[in-house]
């Protein structure tokens, strides 16, 4: 089963909820981290690294002496990412490539072939002996942030861990919906304020677009503000978990420790949550 | 005279960037401001907005194959390296959702089968404010393309500062490395980074860093919540030193922004008073000053 852990915006504890579920259930689980272009799961993890690879995507190379300046190659490009350059040929911008081979699918002589490129990395490592945290991360100054939140989920679990856990990207565009695409159950952490809000109406949205159904986890429950308590309520939308605003978390976390370090108390309650996703998933009528 | 542009950024979502942002436009006294932070456009929430101007933003193509021209060769199908095109027992089909706008099909396709139709992701606003013009964006759920949205807004927020000679464009950014964080950027006069003093508000940090110093722009960080673990000041400005940034300053953990927020203003307009105001207006005089100062040698 695949479950993510998704907010609208960021900062609203989303990683450290992930972690900690993952830490109550690290026997049955194990963690993707897919927020690629911030990947933060590690920080809060002692991991022990079994290995990395890299993710390439396809660039073209010019061979000058083939290219007969036609401009095909520009004009078909949809991403700017090619430009013609007088006697040179043409130049390839290539971070703002797309790797469709359009380019050079059109090139009339050859002068174009495709090249790998690094544009990030897929690291595996373990935790507390056998958990898996698999880790995507997007290179310096590339955009390819959906491919390779694709390319971690396509990652092989071990067949006895039941559940993969996602850490999902905040938002609500491309990149979260790559993230949450195919997955089973989805719990949005959502904080009480109204940014929180606005966000998590947004979230729930996108989800309910995609046919994904999810539960609400609210973080930094304050005295006094209850505005997504009561929407979740008058809409009927399930809260599964309620968090408080409080320093000591906000400190805990500030010294690399998660939710779990700061309310030990919450392991149990972290591992009814996971069996609450299994459940809603098993009696989800569209299995 | 070209108008300066200060984008507030963060690498790590939720350290404060909006809120500091909505203090800034309260600060800066005549400014056009850009909600860059499409994915999350939370800005018009603490500026009471009158929009203008709302318009549908076409982010580019999707293919669409017609089912009555299509010979079910399946050439495109082979081609399109995103998964975007699926069989059903109607024959082939493009998934809207997973096409990137290529448009590799449309030129393969031996019967002209396949439609080139403009794609929107959402919807671009010009908003009247107390504190100036504002551009920003809601996107449609899923919607691909916030680069080319940022980028479209920042080119509004210049036009009209352009127009109207007005010297400062504001831009709240949006949060990561990735594409929409570069779009919101390159070019940009000045980058302020807002991060906080946890691991990854740290490991963010040097990230953000290194796009920064890739595209060449000068930047200032602040510490947002600084006092909840103070050992990361020294890590912090080290990292900065490194890639030519300074810290230009520190604010506390601080219950005045949610409530700030609460109250739909910003914290400078609803504490006033607050120590947190004073340190966000010491921190706005130096950027100004810093930017004044590089806008006179720029002119030299
Ligand atoms: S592969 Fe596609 S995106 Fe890349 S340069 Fe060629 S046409 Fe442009
Ligand atoms: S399509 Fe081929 S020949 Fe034409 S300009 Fe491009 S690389 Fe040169
Ligand atoms: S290439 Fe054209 S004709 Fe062939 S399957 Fe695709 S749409 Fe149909
Ligand atoms: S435009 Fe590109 S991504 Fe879209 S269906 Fe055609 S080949 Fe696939």
């Amino acid at each position: 089963m695949q479950i993510a852990i998704a907010s609208g915006k960021g900062g609203t504890g989303k990683t450290s909820l992930a972690v900690s579920l993952f830490l109550a259930n690290r026997d049955r689980s194990r963690l993707l981290d897919c927020d690629v272009e911030e990947p933060n799961c590690h920080l809060f993890l002692a991991t022990r690294f079994v290995s990395r690879t890299s993710v390439e995507k396809r660039i073209p190379l010019l061979n000058p002496d083939l290219c007969k300046h036609c401009g095909k190659c520009v004009e078909a490009c949809q991403f700017n990412a090619l430009a013609e350059a007088g006697k040179a040929g043409i130049l390839v911008f290539e971070e703002l490539c797309h790797s469709c081979g359009g380019c050079t699918f059109v090139c009339p002589t050859g002068a174009l072939h495709e090249t790998p490129l690094k544009m990030g990395a897929i690291t595996r490592a373990l935790v507390a002996g056998k958990a898996e945290l698999i880790t995507g991360a997007l290179a310096i100054g590339h955009t390819e942030t959906p491919s390779l939140i694709r390319a971690v989920k396509k990652t092989r679990p071990d067949p006895e861990v039941a559940f993969t856990l996602i850490d999902a990207p905040p938002g609500t565009a491309c990149a979260f919906a790559a993230a949450v695409e195919h997955t089973d159950f989805v719990l949005l952490v959502a904080e009480e304020t109204p940014f929180g809000l606005h966000d998590l109406k947004l979230a729930i949205k996108a989800l309910q677009k995609m046919e994904i159904p999810f539960a609400v986890v609210l973080n930094r429950m304050r005295p006094g503000f209850s505005s997504v308590l009561e929407f979740c309520k008058e809409k009927n939308y399930p809260l599964w978990l309620q968090i408080p605003e409080s320093r000591a978390i906000a400190e805990t976390y500030a010294r690399g420790g998660t939710l779990l370090d700061a309310m030990p108390e919450l392991e149990e309650s972290l591992r009814l949550l996971l069996d609450q996703c299994a459940e809603a998933i098993l009696c989800n009528p569209r299995n | 005279m070209q108008p300066q542009e200060l984008v507030i950024i963060s690498g790590k979502g939720g350290t404060g960037k909006t809120s500091i942002a909505a203090a800034f436009a309260d600060y800066f006294p005549n400014k056009v401001l850009a909600d860059g932070d499409v994915d999350a456009a939370d800005l018009f929430l603490v500026l009471q907005v009158t929009e203008t101007q709302i318009a549908e933003f076409q982010s580019g193509h999707i293919a669409e194959i017609d089912p009555d021209k299509c010979r079910q060769c399946g050439k495109c199908a082979a081609l399109c390296r995103f998964d975007a095109i699926v069989t059903s027992e109607s024959g082939y089909q493009v998934d809207a959702r997973a096409c990137e706008g290529c448009k590799v099909c449309v030129n393969a396709c031996p019967h002209h089968a396949i439609e080139w139709k403009e794609a929107f992701c959402g919807l671009w606003k010009e908003s009247r404010t107390a504190q100036g013009t504002l551009f920003h964006a809601s996107l449609y759920p899923g919607a691909e393309n916030s680069g080319k949205l940022v980028s479209f807004l920042r080119d509004k927020a210049r036009k009209k500062a352009m127009d109207e000679g007005i010297p400062l464009i504001l831009v709240d950014g949006p949060p990561g490395i990735g594409c929409p964080v570069i779009a919101s950027i390159t070019g940009a006069a000045r980058i302020l980074v807002v991060t906080e003093p946890t691991p990854s508000g740290y490991h963010d940090l040097e990230r953000v860093l290194a796009l920064a110093k890739h595209f060449q722009i000068p930047t200032h960080i602040l510490i947002n919540k600084a006092d909840l673990e103070t050992s990361y000041l020294k890590k912090m400005e080290d990292c900065a030193a490194k890639s030519g940034a300074t810290v230009i300053g520190q604010i506390p953990y601080s219950p005045l922004f949610s409530e700030a927020q609460q109250k739909g203003q910003s914290i400078l307009k609803a504490f006033p008073t607050s120590p947190e105001a004073e340190t966000l207006r010491t921190i706005a005089t130096i950027l100004k000053q810093k930017m004044d100062e590089s806008e006179a040698e720029g002119q030299k």
